[in-house]
Order: structure tokens, then sequence, then C-alpha cells
């Protein structure tokens, strides 16, 4: 309960949950960082509490900023995201890269606070 | 000519003849390593290089000389061999070693004649030929078919002579070139060689019935010329009949072409062929003969599978082990005129003591006959007329020994159902020969398999069976199935982890079960999240049976970044906006707006490849804005994103250009617009060209169509890009209504049983059966499907909505056309560098020294 108050605290809004898409990705700005954020409304079982996730939106591949439009699911068993421009896969839990586990992007503590997505 | 120069370190072997046979022979040579230690030079009197001649005909029916050529364009350089195209060879010196060219002698340490046949023209009175070569045309090389194209054109009606398996073929080309086609045959029957009586009456009759007149028993004695008469030609027979004509093609049989042999004086057949051993050797040890112009105990081959044996033969021998030629099996499988033709080994019943069993059908002019040793334990040969599903089995029994199942005349009775009877790949001994052209057993199609071939693609590279005469491609598929399955492997087809069912099958499970959207079919067939591959699949899917706009929420998440913002992503994260311009047609109001947004939004401009207008660099933030302005000014999506019809691209036809016959502009937009909503497994490109000048390139298209005085002549599955494909001939001379029609078909039964992301080049690869398959689907309705799928493209057509005008009406929609959900503006990062005088992405190094000069 203490650490959940604490986060509370620090916590800041990125944007409502009406601005998310069900699974699939938006774009957020923070601290001048792009935030890719990406929802589960039914979590990673469709059937539990939904979820959302946040990582860098920039492709170490292409050097553009995209990640955000890419396509979600999951690849032996491992939630990820599909690069749009040369298709690679990043887990959404830690930014690794499925084809190149040297690559790994920011991760970011993103959660749902009643109606808002707020980054801790 | 290329030059003659001889390498002094290297010995000198010279092939005559760049034939079918002479190049196999070089093929070999080359994968043997025989370039190693010989300079090779290979001599062709024809100009063009080797093609294909058993697939002649099809020059008339949408190959082109580049089509039917054989191998790689470069081969002949790549490995340093010297290629003299439109060289013939006078003489060869055996004394000196050396042969003639036009350009001088040239010495050799071995020689190869591969010289093949030619055209026997028996001596019949006729016109002089100088002046009326159309009364002596032949059937051999793409030159005398570009003859016979051109006398054709104003002949209505051509005979042939002589009715063997070569002179249908020409019978049928020319019915293909429109002409009333007649055979003239001396033998009481069609294909003596091949058929017994019955079996050419059967042929006879279907041949008949195509409405190609056929006159056996019939002794041509004179051909007299007759200006003035309705035709050009009469000819004479014996016994005082006539046939008017105004050409005459001679298919009278072929003879070995071996005058160069003869000068030579090496020892010759009695009735013609340079006498070979069984290592191919001539009479004189250094000089080798194969192919069509050598005689191997008395008997000469007019096949191309023992002249690749004897090939493969002489390069064994040049290099390290000569496989001794031990004749050839003279079985033969075709499809003449469209009928099924099968003759195998000893088709007559000549062995002592053998017996047939026969099969005749009159009603339906099929004839079967299977002739078996007499104890009746073996097969010993067989006729087919009308249908060759059984020519396969057969041919094993009759190649391999194979002893006979009790009731042996069950191998040709019709069966009830399941189609002909086979003998299970396991049947098959090792040793059994699945391609004859290529000399492939079944033992080594195993241990292909062993070696990792897991598809036949692979398989057709590795071992290069079904790739000659491709007669064996239904047994190819067969023994390399029961291999994978004896080997407890299943060849996977599943589209990705979380569905196990291929693209079709899950159409099908779409369609029958009424499914709308994807996670009903997860829910139903499949299991985990979903991926980037099924997602867009079964999006696609979704939106072709039931034409559901991409945007609409529960389809959003299953599109790529393409389908998902309708504009298609760049390198840099911008998007390519193309509006349709159906047909490359375009008012000046029209390119006016379409300049005033790229000015207003400082994008990129560039014409495409087809005929359109796509404006580079638009943030997402931006699209909704450009395409209001691009609606308000009458503009429609193009689809550029999307597995859809891209493009129809067209030229000016008959309202402009003085060569177009037909309205190429008016019939690409209505193609364009009837077919612009339809969602497919890949891109479908299609052109039309207002004559056969073809401006619109319409033949390398997924759709051809092509104005003749007639109508239109329609093409299919041809594909531009990286692996190009010629489209073929469908149909010819069809009105528009009947165009509009097939094309339907054609495209709504691409869409049911294509692969994800099967262009229709390579979905036409996998078809079995073939052109002649879809053929039977969308012009016969084969299937009876050709009303439902009609159906189905009527709904896709009604339904239509541009997908952009819908989504600028709803603002959810809307709401993702944000770079950022909590800030406006775009992407900071997106750097432009002006370059002839338009907007492009910086580059990183341009990038860095940027960052200077601002710091
Ligand atoms: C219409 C048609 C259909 C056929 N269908 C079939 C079929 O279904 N199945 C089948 O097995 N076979 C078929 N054949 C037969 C097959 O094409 C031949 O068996 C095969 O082409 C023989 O190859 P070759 O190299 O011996 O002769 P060719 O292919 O005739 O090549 C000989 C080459 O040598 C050249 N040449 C000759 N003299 C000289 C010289 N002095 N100097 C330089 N060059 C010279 C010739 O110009 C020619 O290009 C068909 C043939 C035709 C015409
Ligand atoms: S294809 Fe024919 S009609 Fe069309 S532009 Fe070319 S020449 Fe003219
Ligand atoms: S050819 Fe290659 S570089 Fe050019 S547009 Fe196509 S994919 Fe891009």
């Amino acid at each position: 309960m203490s650490t959940a108050t604490a986060a509370k605290n620090t916590a800041q809004v990125l944007c409502g949950v009406h601005d998310l898409v069900d699974y699939s990705g938006v774009v957020a700005l923070h601290d001048g960082r792009q935030i890719a954020l990406f929802y589960l409304p039914h979590g990673r079982d469709r059937h539990s509490a939904p979820e959302v996730f946040g990582i860098d939106n920039h492709d170490p591949f292409s050097n553009a900023n995209v990640i955000g439009r890419g396509i979600i699911g999951d690849k032996a068993g491992e939630l990820v995201v599909a690069s749009p421009i040369y298709k690679q896969h990043f887990r959404l839990t830690d930014g690794v890269c499925l084809e190149d586990s040297d690559v790994r992007l920011a991760t970011f503590d993103v959660r749902l606070e009643g109606e808002c997505v707020v980054i801790v | 000519m290329q030059d003659l120069t001889i390498h002094p370190e290297k010995k000198q072997l010279i092939i005559i003849g760049n034939g079918m046979v002479g190049h196999h022979c070089v093929e070999q040579l080359i994968e043997r390593g025989a370039t190693q230690d010989y300079q090779i030079h290979v001599f062709g009197d024809e100009r063009h290089r080797a093609y294909d001649r058993v697939h002649l005909s099809e020059y008339f029916s949408g190959k082109d000389a580049d089509a039917l050529a054989l191998g790689e364009a470069n081969l002949h350089a790549t490995h340093g061999v010297l290629l003299h195209l439109g060289v013939r060879i006078s003489s060869i010196d055996r004394d000196r070693r050396e042969i003639l060219t036009p350009e001088g002698r040239l010495p050799y340490d071995s020689l190869i004649i591969a010289t093949g046949s030619w055209p026997f023209v028996p001596p019949i009175p006729g016109p002089e030929v100088s002046e009326h070569p159309q009364a002596r045309l032949v059937y051999r090389t793409l030159e005398d078919l570009d003859a016979i194209r051109h006398h054709a054109i104003h002949a209505r009606r051509g005979v042939v002579i002589g009715g063997g398996l070569l002179g249908l073929e020409a019978a049928n080309a020319l019915k293909s070139l429109g002409l009333e086609a007649h055979v003239v045959e001396f033998a009481s029957r069609l294909m003596p060689v091949q058929l017994d009586d019955q079996g050419g009456t059967a042929l006879r009759e279907r041949i008949e019935a195509l409405g190609v007149g056929v006159h056996t028993g019939c002794a041509t004695e004179e051909i007299v010329a007759t200006p003035g008469h309705d035709y050009a030609y009469r000819m004479n027979f014996r016994g005082g009949e006539h046939l008017d004509t105004d050409l005459v093609l001679f298919s009278a049989g072929i003879r070995p072409q071996d005058q160069l042999a003869r000068d030579a004086g090496l020892e010759i057949g009695e009735r013609g062929g340079i006498v070979i051993d069984e290592t191919c050797r001539t009479s004189d040890p250094e000089i080798f003969a194969i192919g069509e112009c050598a005689l191997w105990n008395g008997k000469t081959f007019g096949l191309v599978a023992p002249g690749y044996t004897m090939a493969r033969t002489v390069a064994g021998c040049l290099t390290d082990v000569c496989e001794p030629f031990s004749g050839a099996d003279m079985s033969t499988k075709l499809k003449l005129l469209g009928v099924d033709v099968g003759s195998i080994g000893d088709a007559f019943g000549t062995t002592e003591g053998a017996k047939s069993y026969r099969w005749i059908d009159e009603a339906g002019s099929g004839y079967r006959r299977l002739v078996v040793s007499s104890d009746g334990k073996k097969a010993l040969g067989a006729i087919l007329v009308g249908d060759n599903s059984y020519y396969d089995t057969l041919l094993q029994y009759v190649q391999n020994g194979i002893d006979l199942p009790k009731d042996p005349a069950a191998l040709i009775l019709p069966q009830s159902e399941g189609g002909a009877p086979t003998l299970g790949a396991d049947a098959l001994p090792d040793t059994a020969m699945v391609c004859s052209c290529h000399n492939v057993t079944k033992g080594a199609i195993c241990k292909a398999v062993d070696d990792g071939c897991a598809d036949i693609a692979a398989l057709k590279i590795e071992t290069k069976a079904s790739t000659g005469c491709g007669g064996c491609a239904a047994l190819l598929k067969q023994v390399f199935e029961h291999e994978l399955e004896s080997r407890g492997m299943d060849v996977d087809k599943s589209l990705c982890e979380h569905f196990h069912y291929t693209r079709q099958e899950l159409y099908a499970m779409v369609r029958v079960e009424g499914i709308t959207s994807f996670d009903e079919l997860l829910e139903k067939h499949g299991h985990g999240l979903g991926c980037d591959i099924c997602k867009p699949t079964i999006g696609s899917i979704l939106a072709t049976c039931w034409n559901q706009p991409i945007m609409d929420p529960q389809n959003v998440a299953l599109q790529d970044t393409n389908d998902t913002f309708m504009a298609n992503m760049q390198k840099n994260g911008t998007y390519s906006v193309m509006p349709r311009i159906a047909g490359g047609e375009i008012t000046p109001d029209k390119l006016v707006a379409l300049g005033q947004v790229a000015q207003k939004y400082d994008l990129y401009t560039k014409i495409t490849g087809g005929q359109r207008i796509d404006l580079f660099g638009a943030e997402l933030h931006e699209l909704p804005d450009i395409w209001e302005e691009l609606i308000n000014a009458g503009f429609e999506t193009g689809h550029a994103y999307g597995k859809s019809l891209r493009t129809v691209k067209s030229c000016v036809g008959n309202t402009w250009c003085r060569y177009g016959v037909q309205d190429s502009v008016a019939m690409a937009l209505e193609l364009e617009h009837r077919y612009k909503g339809l969602r497919t497994p890949h891109k479908v490109k299609m052109g039309v060209s207002g004559c056969t000048r073809e401006c619109a390139e319409a033949q390398g298209k997924d759709i051809g169509v092509i104005a003749t005085e007639a109508g239109w002549n329609l093409y299919v599955c041809g594909n531009g890009g990286m692996r190009p494909r010629h489209a073929e001939l469908f149909a010819t001379d069809i009105d528009s209504a009947t165009l509009i029609r097939y094309v339907d078909r054609f495209l709504m039964f691409y869409v049911r049983t294509a692969d994800k992301l099967q262009r229709t080049s390579v979905w036409r690869e996998s078809l079995e059966g073939g052109l002649d398959f879809l053929k039977e689907v969308i012009i016969d309705d084969s299937l009876g499907l050709g009303d439902e799928l009609e159906r189905q493209m009527h709904h896709v057509v009604d339904t239509y909505e541009c997908e952009w005008a819908n989504a600028l009406k709803d603002p959810e929609k809307l709401k993702r056309f944000r770079t950022f959900v909590n800030e406006h503006g775009g992407d900071p990062d997106i750097v432009n560098i002006t370059e002839r005088d338009q907007p492009r992405p910086a580059r990183t190094n341009e990038l860095q020294s940027l960052a200077v000069e601002i710091r």
C-alpha cells in the first residue's frame, strides 16, 4: 500500500485511457522523449485486467520514430511489437530485440490510474 | 562473331549445334568442371540462343523467344564458354583436326556434333519455292514460325501434310492463328507411329470435333498455284480428289542433320544418322555425335530425353566417369489440340505372345489399350487417347517390370470415383525413373529430401526433376509427399504460431462460419494474441469477405501501419499520399489541385510507374487535412497502401492513337472503378493497351488486356518487379462483358485459393494443372463456382466506399491521426533538406552537421 501511495506522488499523467487504442499503440511526449503506449484492454491472456506498456518510440534499425505504429502480438509466449519499417520484434516487457539481443529499447514504467495513463 | 583466339594451355573442345541437346551438353560440361581443362566453343546456326523446341508452339500462344530460351542468358560468359550464334559450320577437316567457319579455321582436340534434324519435305511437284514460300512451309525453328505467322495474315485455310505428332501440333498452331486447319495423312490413321487403328480412330473423332479437317490415306500428287481463285493453291490427291488452300505446311517426318559428318567421311547409317557407339563416339574417336543427328544401334531418337542422356554421357567421358548410353524409352505423353494422347513401350504388342486389354468408348471417343506379357504378369506397353491420367502409373508398371495386379484390366477401366488408379509411390523401386528428361530416379529424390529439400521448388532446383518437358510434375509431387510423410515430416503450412491453418483454410472458415472479427476467429480456431503475420492476413480476408471498412474499430489493430493510416510509410516515418488517378487520366483542374496541396504541405512529388502522382513527406497529423482537400477537389483514395488493386495502366487507345483499335482508356477506367475496393492476398496490377503494339505493357501485369480488331485479348498472371514473368494468353477476341465476367471470376478465385502474400504469378505456378486448369475453372466453369464467384464480386463492387471519405466523417477514427496524444504538432526529429527544388529527408551525416551548426 505504501509503495502505491509513493508512486502516486511522483506519477505524472501522460494522457487519458480514452486516448489509447485497443490492442494497438499511440505515442506520448514526455520530457522530450517519445513513448509508445500499447494497450491490452483485457490483459495479455485476453481475460484479465487491462494492461498498458510504455516503450521507446525510436526504432534503432531505421532511425525513425515509428515503434508506436507497429503491430503488437505474441511470439513464443512473449509480448512483442513489430517495427513497421524493417519488421524486427521488440519485447514489450523489457525492450529486447528478438532478432538481435544486443539491441534493447528503453522501457517506461507506465500504469493505469482510473481514467488516466501515468508514468512513474 | 566472337574471337577465335586459342589458349595454348587448354585443350580445344568444339560443339557444333546449339539446340536443346547441344545446350544441355554445355550445361553438363560446366557443371562437371570441364572449363578448367577445355576452352569450349559452341557454334549455332540459328541466331537465337538455345530455346525450348519442345514447347515451340507456345510461341503462338503468348511466349516470345526470351520466354522460351533455355538456362541463364549469361551462362556462357560467366564460365568462359565462347558462344557463336548465327554461324554455320561448313565442314570438318579430320586430317588437320580443324573445322571451317566463315571466319577461318579453328583447331579442335575434341569435337561434338549436335546438329539435330531437318524437316523432310517430300518431292511433290509444286510451284517455285522462291515465289511461293507459303506452299512449302515447315515447323521446326522460331524462324519457321515467324514465316508461318507472316503468311497466315492473309490466309483463310491452311493444310498440314503429315498427321503425326508434329503435324497435329502444327495444325493446332494454324487454328490458333485463326485459320481453318486441315491435316492430310498418307497412312490410314493419325499418328501411325504411336497409335493403333482404334486409337487413331478415337483421336480422329476428337480432332474433327474441334473443327480440324482430317484426311487419311491421302497421297498428295501435286500442288498447283490457282491465282484468281478463292484459294491460292490446289492440292491434287491420288485418286482424283483435291483440297484448296492458302498455305501448305509440311510435317512429313524429320531426317538426321548428318551432312557435315557425311562430307567428313564418318560412318553414316543406311537411312541417315551418324553412327555412334555406347560412349557416343563416331567412327572417329575424337568426334562425338549426340541428339537427333546420332544413330545408335540402328535407331535415331526424335525426343529430347534420349538426347539429354547422350549429352550426359559425353560430358562424363570428357571429364570423369563415362556412363554408357544404352538406348532410351520412347514412351510419349502429349496434349495435341487439347486431346490427351499417350503411347508407352511396346504399344502395338509386337512381343511374342503378347496379349491386349482394350477399352473403347465410341460415344465419348476414348480409347485405352494395355499390352501384357504372355503369362499376364508384366505390362509391356499401352496406348491412351482422351485421358492421360492413367499414363504415369502404366509407365511405371512397364518401365520397372512391376508385377501386375490380379485384374490388369482395372488399370485402364474408368474409375467411378477418385480418378485413375495410381500405383502408390511406395510401390516404386528406388531405380524407378521419375523424370526422364533429366534422368532423376526415385532414389535421387529420396536423397534430396534427406539432404533437406523441404518443398517442391527446392527439389526442382536441387534435382532438376520436372524442369524438362514437365510431364512428370504430378508423379514428382506424389513421390515427394510420400517421402516426407514416410520420414514423419509434415510440410508445415500453418499461417503462424497462432493459427495452424493455411490462408486458404482460414478464408473458408471465415466464409462458411460467417466469422466477422479477428477476435471471434482467434477464439474459435487460434490461440495467443496474434502477431504481425496473422493479423494483417486475417484483416484482409475479413475485408474481402464482408467488405468492412478497414478503419472500423474491430479492424484497426489488425492492419499494418500503411493500412491503419491509409498511406505508405517511408523510411523516416512520414507517409506518402497517392490519390487514385484511374487509368492515368487526369483533368488539368485536378492536376492543379494536387500541385496546390503539395505546395501547401511542402511535399515531394514524383510520378510513379503506375501512371499516378505520389506526394511524399506527410506527417501523421497532416494526413486528414491533406485528404480533406484532396476529396474536395474530387479525388478518392488510391489504395496504394493496401494489398488490393493498385492501378490500371493504359495507353491513349483509338481516341488519339492512329494504331489503336479499341478505346483502351475507357476499358481501363471501367476495370479500375470496378475492382478498386477489392482486398487481395497481394497487390494486383492491370494494364490495357489499345492495340498489339502494347504501349501499356499489359503483359507484365496480373491482368493484361490488349485490344484486337474483334474485341479484347486477356492475359493473366504477369509480373514485373523482382521476378518478372510474362502474362499468359487466357482468352482471345472476347467482348467487354465477357472480359469483365472472366476477370470477376479470376480475381475471386485468386482471393479464395491463394496463399498469404502470393502474387498471381506465384499462385499460378503453384496451381496444379496450370493454365489449362485455370481456364477450365474460369471459362468452362468446371467446378460450378462461376455464379458464386461473380456474386461475391458484385457484393464487393456494390458496397465500395472510399476509405478516406469514410474516415473523415468519424471523429473517433480521426483521433488516431496524431503524432502525439498529448501534444499538437509533429515529430521534431523529422528534418528535410531541399534538393532539386523539392524537400527530402536529411541523411544521417547531414543531420550531424546540422546539429553542429545549431549548437
Ligand atoms: C514442334 C515440336 C514439338 C516437339 N515436341 C516434343 C515433345 O513433346 N517431347 C519430346 O521429347 N520432343 C519433342 N520434340 C523434339 C525435340 O525438340 C527434339 O528432340 C530436340 O530438340 C532435339 O535436340 P537436338 O539438339 O538434337 O536438335 P535441335 O534442337 O534441332 O538443335 C540442333 C541445332 O543445330 C544447329 N545446326 C545444324 N547444323 C549446323 C551447322 N552446320 N552449324 C551450326 N549449327 C548447326 C541447328 O540450327 C539447331 O539449332 C518436338 C519438336 C518440335 C519441332
Ligand atoms: S498500344 Fe497501340 S493504341 Fe495504344 S498507344 Fe500503343 S500503338 Fe497506340
Ligand atoms: S525498387 Fe527498391 S528502392 Fe525502389 S521503390 Fe522499390 S523497394 Fe524501394
